[in-house]
């Protein structure tokens, strides 16, 4: 029963990945990577994706840690708002982005005086992808840091370690598989972001059109471009997913829970 | 638990199953307000007769339905995406029933002071049209062309309008939001796209007749439909005086009876 279970759900995921692998020819991949429109299109998603997965990492960590160590009125409410973009439709963020930070938005003209007009620039790709992938680091993040033992960091506090140098030096390491699992999760979401890009950031190659966008503008008039092209995101995320898991610093990439705190 | 999740699939059933005959029309989002008008005086007229719309760009639509999705009626926005679903053998002998032109929109707020079409090849002008598959982005290009052409325009007016271009969009609705939204300067759509509710937050900017690319819109039914009597209904309702009155309305033209 278990198996047949298993087996199941590994064909339901498998097949439409493999349907994607048999309707192209390796020679047609190869001359479809050669064009200039498809390498825009994947550098432009590796490098809007790299940049939203470090600022998520940069901004999500402290948010993490106060959510994990710290306990103080409205908590559950924050961590309700900061997992409401796992929930929103990527349009609707997409829209609300537009809303919010558009040059017509409501920090529009806060954004303009600095010199920042975000619509269909590769910046508002970014904060497209950022907008959607946080949550994912932060809950896994916050799950890591919450289950390290607090004797390690009172301990470390006891022997004359600074909050912050305990932080970086006791806390993080501990932490550091979910972190990191957090991280891919979010660079994973990145990467396939499609809605919110765009509505949010339009859709131009070369400048807003990420592999996703590239993959939906083919499918309008070339099937075969737009299978060739859903094929090499697959071949990149696999290869990215599998090498993290192989990475020295664990196999707990993916989500493996950190030792559960004592009472 | 287990009967509450059987009632409700039981009922999530029901409703998708809706009146006796349930009419699917795929539609160019061009013709979103007309046909809604239309679909629901013919439920007027027969309430067993439902129609249900999918309306995107004619190139998704066209798409979907060689890939095998289940329509009644096929209307698009131009010639070439109804030749494909055609030349896969799936509507027999469409019919054209009107026409569109394109007009020049802009944000009510203006903000990039456009008042005449040479503006629109001036630097930092952010431009949007449908992308190059949409029918809209094609007629869009065409029309630039024609323009570049005219004299009074300046040099290389077609390169660097479609230089000022920020966004490619996947049907000619996207092109309104984003205008509409006042995130785009300036947008090429169908002067049918006026009104739909947009309209109060546009400004246009016309277009000569002379250089204007004119859309012809074929309706066909559907050779797999299983209501292949109310598919022709609704055809002919598009096709019949009435329903012409409904298409001009919504700022089309009608030219009913034409091949």
């Amino acid at each position: 029963m278990l198996s047949l279970t298993v087996a199941t759900l590994l064909c339901f995921i498998a097949l439409p990945i493999i349907s994607l692998f048999v309707r192209v020819s390796p020679v047609t991949l190869w001359t479809r990577l050669g064009q200039p429109v498809v390498r825009q299109a994947l550098w432009l998603s590796l490098g809007t994706s790299a940049a939203a997965t470090l600022l998520v990492v940069l901004f999500g960590l402290p948010v993490a840690y106060v959510l994990a160590t710290r306990e103080f009125r409205g908590k559950r409410v924050i961590q309700t708002l900061v997992e409401i973009p796992i929930v929103l439709p990527p349009t609707v963020a997409g829209v609300g982005l537009l809303l919010a930070f558009g040059r017509a938005g409501l920090a529009g003209g806060a954004l303009k005086a600095v010199g920042i007009e975000l619509p269909f620039t590769t910046l508002a790709v970014v904060v497209a992808q950022l907008f959607v992938a946080t949550p994912f680091f932060i809950s896994s993040a916050t799950a890591g840091l919450a289950a390290v033992e607090r004797r390690y960091t009172d301990a470390a506090a006891t022997l004359g370690a600074t909050p912050a140098f305990g932080f970086i030096r006791v806390l993080l390491p501990l932490a550091l598989p979910s972190v990191l699992a957090g991280a891919a999760m979010s660079w994973a979401r990145a990467l396939g972001e499609f809605g919110a890009t765009i509505t949010f950031a339009g859709n131009l190659p070369g400048r807003t059109q990420t592999m996703p966008l590239a993959v939906y503008a083919a499918l309008q008039n070339d099937l075969a471009a737009a299978v060739a092209l859903s094929v090499l995101l697959v071949i990149l995320s696999f290869s990215i997913l599998l090498g993290l898991r192989f990475a020295p610093w664990g196999a707990a990439v993916g989500g493996a829970p950190a030792r559960p705190r004592r009472r | 638990m287990k009967r509450a999740l059987g009632a409700l699939l039981v009922a999530t059933l029901a409703s998708a199953q809706g009146p006796d005959r349930t009419l699917t029309v795929f539609a160019a989002a061009s013709l979103t307000e007309a046909f809604t008008e239309l679909g629901d005086s013919l439920h007027v007229h027969d309430p067993t007769v439902g129609v249900r719309f999918n309306f995107a760009g004619s190139q998704l639509l066209a798409l979907q339905l060689t890939e095998g999705a289940a329509a009644d009626v096929f209307a698009a926005a131009d010639a070439r995406w109804m030749q494909a679903v055609r030349d896969s053998g799936l509507v027999d002998d469409p019919r054209s029933f009107a026409r569109n032109s394109l007009v020049v929109i802009l944000p009510a707020t203006n903000p990039a002071h456009i008042t005449t079409l040479p503006d629109l090849a001036r630097s930092g002008v952010k431009l949007v049209l449908a992308g190059d598959a949409v029918p809209a982005g094609r007629y869009a290009r065409e029309m630039v062309a024609n323009l570049g052409r005219l004299t009074g325009f300046p040099p290389q007016y077609a390169h660097r309008v479609l230089g000022n271009v920020v966004s490619l969009e996947e049907n000619v609705r996207a092109v309104v939001a984003k205008v509409r939204l006042g995130e785009a300067d300036a947008g090429v759509v169908y002067r049918s796209d006026l009104s739909s509710d947009a309209g109060p937050d546009l400004r246009t900017l016309e277009i000569p007749d002379t250089v204007n690319v004119i859309a012809t819109y074929p309706i066909a039914v559907l050779r797999r439909s299983r209501n292949q009597a109310a598919a022709r209904d609704f055809v002919a309702l598009v096709l019949s005086p009435a329903g012409q009155r409904v298409l001009a309305r919504h700022g089309l033209v009608p030219i009913a009876g034409q091949p």
